[in-house]
């Protein structure tokens, strides 16, 4: 049977808004300070958060981050309306990168925001499809501290 | 080689150290340190997962301050002479966030703290 959920929250990013880009991780990590969560499972969520933000900021036209609250986990899915990624394999091969001069003069697109993305989570999965979006999936479970 | 020992050092024996500026003003808060994470690329800093790590960089883009602050880091100090906006420091004080800058280069800051005993995180 599914996990209570406590909390679900429904953000939305939008392409090329570099002003932005981080405003959804800072409300999450805001929520879950409020609610009195472990520091470091508040730190994991906000990096999960923003370097899905910075991917649909940077590559995607807009999409949806869903943030999910059980007593077992937390979960963020990323849904966004983009070009997909032809290469999967590619893609989570830490230091490849499509990135523009202009993204990496903001600090990001050097290749691993989706493997800092799985390296933070319990749980990953991306699913792509070329011409139509990404799904990014990630998990942090509450006891993974313990 | 031998690491260095973890010991740690506050905010304001690293401004002395490193002869910064305090641009969020007003009194450092007694935040001791001894991580530092060192890098122009936001994502290497994340991947750190380093809490209350110091950054050193020369990125001084807003996403240096959004970074440090979902990344839980102590503060940042901009190598360098780089500066960041006004907005950017307002944005900082919102958060919270110590913002230090010197004219001294990354490898010098960097040499100067290792020296010191701190560790480096990334």
């Amino acid at each position: 049977m599914a996990a209570d959920v406590l909390l679900r929250k429904t953000f939305e990013v939008h392409g090329l808004d570099f002003d932005k880009a981080g405003d959804t991780s800072a409300e999450i990590k805001a929520i879950l300070t409020d609610i009195g969560m472990d520091p470091d499972i508040i730190m994991r969520a906000g990096v999960v958060t923003f370097e899905a933000e910075m991917n649909v900021v940077m590559y995607a036209v807009r999409a949806t981050v869903t943030f999910t609250l059980t007593e077992e986990a937390l979960s963020i899915e990323v849904v966004d309306e983009g070009p997909g990624i032809p290469d999967l394999a590619l893609a989570m091969q830490e230091g490849y990168s499509t990135a523009s001069d202009e993204m990496r003069e903001m600090g990001f697109g050097y290749g691993m925001g989706l493997p800092n993305i799985r390296k933070t989570s319990d749980q990953f999965a991306l699913e792509s499809e070329v011409g139509r979006g990404t799904r990014v999936f990630a998990m942090i479970r509450m006891d993974a501290n313990e | 080689m031998n690491e260095p020992r973890a010991v740690s050092m506050t905010l304001a024996a690293i401004r002395d150290v490193l002869d910064c500026d305090v641009l969020t003003g007003g009194d450092l808060p007694d935040i001791e340190v001894t991580d530092i994470v060192a890098s122009d690329g936001m994502s290497a800093v994340l991947s750190a997962l380093c809490r209350r790590a110091l950054l050193l960089t020369g990125l001084a883009n807003i996403q240096s301050v959004r970074t440090a602050h979902v990344a839980d880091l102590a503060g940042i100090v901009y190598v360098r002479g780089v500066r960041p906006s006004d907005k950017t420091i307002e944005f900082a004080r919102q958060k919270k966030l110590v913002l230090l800058a010197t004219t001294l280069g990354m490898f010098d800051c960097c040499g100067i703290l290792r020296d010191r005993g701190l560790r480096g995180s990334i």
